[in-house]
């Protein structure tokens, strides 16, 4: 995972709340079995209309979304999080996120940035006055800046840390092994296991 | 959640087990890493993990402690043909090496043990209390009401499983949903739970555990359980928890992979233990009436835009906030419906009986119940998709599946079909259906389709008039 510090990049307003994963990408997208390639399932369902948000100039080339109360509920696909990324996000903004998909945004280099609804509601209309308006969105600093106007913004210190860092959680696990195997000698021997395979 | 390794202070059933999972203690703004007792896979959550692996040379730690089943793409008739579809056959094909490569166990389309993840887990005995159960999907809550802690997790996190049998996880928040009082006949877990989800909306359980507690959980069957656990999460909750009783020791003991002996009499006095302790501090508490309950349906496009059955479609004006107006307006839009029109003179096209919050055995008695003797409206169609082949075994058994074609339904094999349409089982643009499954998100059940949630005597009771209705709306068989 590349280290991630700051973006500046064009936003792009999502006025709706509740986007479920289902709407972020249908589960007819969802049968390929690569990581890339997703950016054409990014938001299909809306993606038909001409008056869709990222079908309209300025917003084509948006790399930070602006969108209503929780974002992201829903479906545990991952792939919601690849498609995003592959259409090029970079940060998404939202007054709260699904638990599932803020944690995978956090493996995949996406930033999941949370802020006040009233802070949202401001970006909206900045953006309404200046379309194609860039925001800023630093990590270090936990802000998201648009022209002279700059709110916080919140995420857990560790996902920051790791984006800040590029790291692998896997990595970071394997270095405990020692705690692993500790664990797995107290273990209480009542505990099923799949194998051999009982029917 | 938890902190502290105090475990002499009252704890919550969910605090219990995380404690008792806990490889490594993360320091202040560190997760904890957490072992994880069961992971289950399917085709659709599982091929970028297991590349994974893979392309960084690591193997699957623990195969004993893993399962898989093909579901949410498998066709539910003539399955022993080739998959039609090229993709779904491709992603199932997928699955069948990967499991070859690493050694999982899986069982196939086909296989007396295939079906719905969360059916199959249950069914085999492999899903008990105080477990930590995970899988690349958000339905795992379901495993919740045997008193595990079972959450949906993200494809990459599937690969920390796959490596480490562990997860990093950061705290939860735990909240008490107490039902009291007893459910009036026609009312089920599905309408308590579709009640609890338009009480504190679909964001108002996030960052918390549910724990389900009071007189009207413990009186629920095991299956009656396992559909309100289920869908904890479309009120955004990681997991829902009820604490194990002599209802979860009937239910797992004899299973294939119930402990066995003197295992047994161990795992039963650790199971004990789980409940929440007398003085136990939970962050939010809410309180149910259960006599108050009544049938309920979701009349918008997401599982918290419900009202009771026989109400009418809500007034978007009348919602609380610019926002929750706004969504409201939206979803009436989509569904193509008009406030103040009663929900029983609302006409269906289709009625979908299965999934993973409502596709075993007793739910297909219950329908079966109401559907015999009876005939089916014409303008319906109705579908009956059990959650597993043993479902589906048994239900033959029992002559259910005569119940349902007499009275003129689809009976389908097992998988998770038109909770999602990955399938062929979609619906059309603009069509209308009575549903037991879980999410009446846009687009769900296919492009354009319409989705109501019920429970399965709704959808029998639904069935046979053409409107949405209650089992109490019908005529008594003559």
């Amino acid at each position: 995972m590349e280290k991630f510090a700051t973006h500046t990049g064009v936003g792009a307003p999502l006025k709706h709340s509740n986007v479920d994963t289902d709407q972020i990408i249908p589960a007819v997208y969802l049968k390929r079995i690569t990581k890339t390639g997703f950016d054409d399932a990014l938001f299909a369902g809306w993606r038909k209309d001409p008056e869709f948000v990222l079908n309209r100039e300025p917003y084509r080339n948006a790399s930070v979304l602006v969108a209503g109360s929780d974002f992201g509920t829903g479906s545990s696909r991952e792939h919601a999080v690849w498609a995003l990324r592959d259409y090029g996000f970079t940060a998404v903004i939202s007054s709260r996120f699904g638990d599932i998909f803020r944690g995978n945004a956090g493996k995949q280099g996406l930033l999941a940035a949370q802020v006040e609804q009233s802070d949202v509601e401001l970006l909206w209309k900045l953006m309404a006055e200046q379309p194609g308006v860039e925001l800023t969105v630093d990590l270090e600093s936990r802000t998201v800046s648009c022209g002279a106007v700059t709110v916080p913004f919140q995420i857990d210190d560790y996902t920051r840390w790791r984006l800040m860092e590029g790291l692998d959680d896997i990595g970071l696990t394997l270095q405990h092994e020692e705690d692993v195997e500790a664990y797995e000698q107290r273990r209480p021997g009542f505990k099923p296991t799949t194998l051999p395979a009982r029917t | 959640m938890t902190t502290t390794t105090d475990t002499t202070a009252p704890r919550t059933l969910a605090e219990k087990v995380w404690d008792d999972h806990l490889v490594r203690r993360g320091g202040p703004g560190q997760p904890d890493l957490l072992y994880i007792d069961l992971h289950l896979l399917h085709e659709v959550t599982s091929p970028q993990a297991f590349e994974g692996l893979r392309l960084a040379g690591r193997g699957l730690r623990r195969t004993d402690l893993t399962i898989a089943t093909e579901d949410h793409n498998t066709p539910t008739e003539n399955i022993f043909s080739t998959i039609a579809d090229e993709t779904s056959r491709k992603q199932i094909e997928t699955l069948r090496r990967n499991c070859e490569e690493f050694g999982v166990r899986l069982h196939s389309l086909g296989d007396a043990e295939q079906g719905i993840v969360h059916v199959v887990g249950p069914q085999l005995g492999l899903t008990q209390p105080g477990m930590t159960v995970v899988c690349g999907d958000s339905h795992t809550s379901t495993h919740g009401a045997f008193g595990a802690l079972a959450f949906g997790i993200g494809t990459s996190e599937v690969e920390h499983v796959m490596a480490t049998q562990t997860l990093p996880l950061a705290p939860f928040k735990t909240m008490a949903i107490t039902v009291e009082g007893t459910l009036k006949p026609g009312v089920t877990s599905k309408d308590i739970i579709l009640a609890v989800i338009a009480r504190i909306g679909t964001g108002g359980g996030q960052g918390y555990v549910l724990e389900y507690r009071g007189s009207a959980i413990r009186s629920l069957s095991m299956e009656a359980r396992m559909t309100m656990c289920n869908m904890s999460i479309e009120a955004g909750a990681r997991a829902g928890m009820i604490a194990p009783d002599q209802t979860t020791l009937d239910y797992v003991q004899g299973r294939p992979h119930a402990p066995q002996g003197e295992d047994w009499d161990a795992a039963v006095a650790y199971w004990r233990t789980l409940h929440t302790d007398e003085g136990a501090e939970f962050d939010r508490e809410v309180v149910i009436d259960a006599d108050e309950l009544e049938p309920f349906v979701t009349w918008g496009t997401n599982p918290g835009q419900g009202v009771p059955l026989s109400r009418a479609v809500p007034d978007p004006e009348e919602a609380e906030g610019e926002d929750a107006q706004d969504a409201a307006r939206r979803a009436l839009q989509y569904m193509g419906l008009e406030a103040g029109t009663p929900m029983k003179q609302i006409p269906v096209d289709i009625v979908f009986l299965g999934s993973c919050t409502n596709s075993r055995i007793e739910d297909l008695r219950a329908a079966a119940e109401i559907l015999r003797g009876r005939s089916k409206a014409e303008n319906v169609r109705m579908m009956v998709v059990p959650g597993s082949a043993k479902v589906r075994l048994q239900a033959e058994a029992e002559g259910l599946d005569r119940v349902f074609t007499d009275f003129g339904a689809d009976w389908r094999f097992a998988g998770c079909s038109m909770c999602l349409g990955m399938n062929p089982d979609q619906l059309a643009p603009g069509e209308r259906c009575a549903s037991t499954s879980n999410r009446n998100f846009e687009g769900r059940q296919g492009k354009g389709g319409r989705t109501h949630l019920v429970s399965p005597v709704v959808a029998a009771a639904t069935a046979v008039r053409g409107t949405l209705s209650a089992p109490s709306d019908l005529e008594p068989v003559g």
